[in-house]
């Protein structure tokens, strides 16, 4: 059933997907409130997906990249619907579902259930939930910047065309920006933590200095930097938005780095 | 004698042509002196504001006065030539040029449709041409006309309400920027009547903290009272604009008041927070090249105008009425107009009626001399009724025949049945302009001019 449900959660994300691309382009809201229907019941299809396969899940299991991929994936659209709820944003969908659909589409290419390894996955989990909660924080953020750069560039060039009136203000993206980097930033440390607590009991080492945990710290320093500066220096705006880019692409580039170097676990 | 209209307006010139052509308000009496100077012009009136300067004059001839009018544009001016400004040039006569003024009035010609700034801007411009005597029977009715049609669209269409104006624009510009105005600050750079209205707006959609400033510290500290915000001295406010979020600038200075490196410091002062300039001023006053710094935005008014037009749409509907209204309207004064030429024809009927009468009776009463007075009054009222019973169908023809397509050649007709002489329309006219001193001669208007300049300057130095 669960394999059935992923399946529909992808059309569904899928048929949201070109919805809200096509919501950029066209001033109706009836295509917003499609696009917003699907991605609900999308969202429900893959909560009861992921819950079915938590049932199986045992202390034997490890979390993959499918899984990890897929949560991910369920918690981006759940903070989406979360601020959709708040703000009534719907021009963010335009941006997150794609990001969402993007992630399922790579988590449905991973073999769902992993090697199994040693027996110290409880603490595995933990690591994959935080990296992955801090990641969203990351993507997020990086819609964000996104969307800022956008409008900045519409305001500036004076193009107030359909996509201008969508995207909200300026101050609200970088707000938004700032909080997913405040949120994200301690979880993934949380992450590195207990993933650097993990190795030490699988392998006896908390560090071993590998590609995968090396842009790991990378990425850490990166958004540590990127936080201190706005806080101190005023790095925010359209400075903050390009850095979050910039940062985004290296947590991608991490993940698919241990994508393709390891089938097995997270390390 | 032909109400004509040139001119150019934001719809056919952009702002760096308009800032050029401009004539600034102590300098519009003078203007007016210049135009009346020139053949064949008999009534001018001038309007010059931020998204427009029109002539509309009464001339003896539609294309000689045309060149006049152009001339005149472009003499203003020197560093624009006849050639740069034709291209942008807009030419009206006779119900089109009423139609124009109407239509200009009402606010349906304006970059925001249905905003009211334009009206007063009208009453201003009239009242400038009246203290110099620039205008004369006809100008002063058509303006007239055109202020109260102003006023009759305006409370029977529901254009206003949706349209506002240019400072609706600015603060829905400052909503995509900051998403929440009551915590930020408003610097107001001058006393422009835009940027105050800009001020009121901004204040009417939350903003607490108003800074004013204006070269006249009194009228700045007014002001700031007036908006509950404090003032600032003008020599400082550049480096005060760090504290602004949204700098509001209407000034009347030929000059940029505001350069790239004040906002380049301004912007790193606010550790790269963004800020909203908002440059009403025409002439401009922020340096264009601020568009180039990271996280200022920088809208002069043809922006904003940009912005409304998308937004009009909605308003099209009540514009149909309101275009409607000053068809009608335009007709009324087509009618009064053509009355003029028929109001000297029945005037010169009945002076001719009543000098034949006269000397008619004279003639008779000088043989009768034996007459009791009784009888010679029978006889005058004898010759009053043969003379008013002639001349009486053809009075109240012409009077009906007036608003007729025919109207024209009934007066003709009835000037050579009489022998009336020529069509004497013009000079009836003529002589009506040149009796109230219409269009006077140039050195009694530059005296006026030079009192108005006088009276300008010792006005506030900010505009």
């Amino acid at each position: 059933m669960a394999a059935m449900l992923f399946v529909v959660t992808l059309a569904l994300y899928f048929a949201a997907t070109v919805c809200f691309l096509a919501y950029l382009l066209w001033p109706s809201e009836v295509l917003s409130n499609v696009s917003l229907g699907m991605t609900a019941t999308g969202f429900a299809s893959h909560t009861i997906a992921l819950g079915a396969g938590m049932i199986g899940v045992t202390d034997i299991s490890t979390p993959g990249f499918h899984e990890a991929l897929s949560f991910f994936s369920w918690v981006l659209i759940l903070v989406f619907l979360a601020v959709e709820f708040r703000h009534h944003l719907h021009v963010l969908g335009s941006f997150i579902v794609p990001l969402a659909l993007l992630s399922l589409v790579s988590a449905a290419a991973l073999p769902e259930t992993a090697p199994t390894l040693t027996p110290v996955f409880r603490t595995l989990w933990v690591h994959v939930t935080l990296s992955m909660l801090g990641t969203v924080g990351f993507a997020i953020a990086f819609v964000a910047g996104l969307m800022y750069l956008i409008q900045d560039g519409l305001l500036k060039s004076k193009r107030f065309n359909v996509l201008y009136s969508k995207l909200p203000a300026l101050d609200f993206l970088d707000h938004l920006n700032q909080q997913s980097i405040v949120t994200g930033f301690p979880l993934l440390t949380l992450g590195i933590i207990t993933g650097a607590l993990s190795a030490e009991f699988s392998r006896g080492s908390y560090l071993n200095w590998n590609p995968e945990q090396t842009w790991a710290l990378v990425t850490w320093v990166f958004y540590f930097v990127v936080l201190m500066g706005r806080l101190t220096v005023g790095w925010r705006a359209k400075r903050a938005a390009y850095l979050t880019i910039i940062g985004f692409a290296g947590v991608i580039l991490t993940l698919i780095g241990v994508v393709i170097k390891s089938h097995g676990p997270v390390s | 004698m032909h109400i004509v209209v040139v001119g150019l307006s934001h719809k056919t010139a952009p702002v760096e042509i308009r800032e050029k052509l401009a004539v600034p308000e102590s300098r519009i009496g003078e203007a007016l002196t210049r135009l009346c100077s020139y053949q064949g012009v008999r009534e001018g009136i001038l309007l010059s504001t931020c998204n427009r300067v029109e002539v509309y004059a009464v001339v003896d001839e539609v294309e000689s006065g045309y060149g006049r009018i152009q001339e005149f544009l472009a003499d203003a001016h020197l560093s624009l030539s006849s050639e740069e400004l034709t291209p942008h040039l807009y030419w009206h006569q006779g119900d089109r040029a009423i139609s124009h003024l109407f239509r200009v009035a009402s606010s349906l010609d304006s970059m925001i449709v249905g905003e009211s700034q334009i009206l007063g801007q009208i009453k201003d411009a009239f009242e400038v041409a009246l203290t110099h005597k620039a205008t004369g029977i006809i100008l002063n009715k058509v303006v007239k006309k055109a202020i109260s049609v102003a006023k009759r669209v305006r409370t029977e269409t529901k254009i206003s309400e949706m349209a506002v104006s240019v400072s609706y624009a600015a603060v829905e510009l400052a909503k995509k920027i900051f998403s929440d105005l009551t915590e930020k600050t408003v610097l107001l750079v001058g006393a422009g009547e835009m940027a105050k209205l800009a001020a009121r707006h901004f204040i009417a959609n939350g903003v607490r903290h108003v800074r004013v400033t204006t070269r006249n510290p009194q009228h700045g500290l007014e002001l700031a009272n007036r908006f509950g915000g404090t003032a600032v001295p003008f020599e400082q406010f550049r480096e005060d604009m760090a504290s602004a979020d949204i700098v509001l600038v209407s000034t009347g200075a030929a000059h940029y008041l505001v350069s790239e490196d004040d906002v380049q410091r301004s912007v790193k002062q606010r550790m790269n927070r963004p800020m909203f300039l908002i440059d009403i001023s025409v002439p401009r006053n922020i340096d264009p090249a601020v568009r180039h710094v990271d996280n200022a935005f920088l809208f002069d008014i043809d922006d904003l105008k940009a912005r409304v037009e998308q937004n009009r749409g909605g308003r099209l509907q009540e514009a149909e009425k309101a275009e409607q209204m000053v068809v009608d309207e335009v007709g009324i004064v087509r009618q009064w107009l053509q009355s003029l030429e028929v109001t000297p024809t029945i005037v010169a009927l009945r002076t001719r009626a009543d000098d034949i009468r006269r000397a008619e009776v004279e003639k008779t009463l000088g043989r009768l001399a034996n007459l009791s007075a009784q009888e010679r009054e029978l006889v005058e009222a004898m010759a009053s009724s043969i003379v008013n019973k002639l001349i009486h169908n053809t009075m109240v023809t012409l009077k009906a025949e007036v608003n007729s397509s025919e109207g024209s050649a009934f007066v003709e007709a009835a000037r050579r049945f009489f022998n009336l002489g020529d069509p004497a329309v013009s000079n009836v006219i003529g002589s009506i302009s040149s009796a109230s001193e219409t269009c006077r001669s140039p050195r009694e208007e530059s005296k006026d001019a030079e009192e108005a300049v006088l009276r300008s300057g010792s006005k506030t130095p900010d505009h």
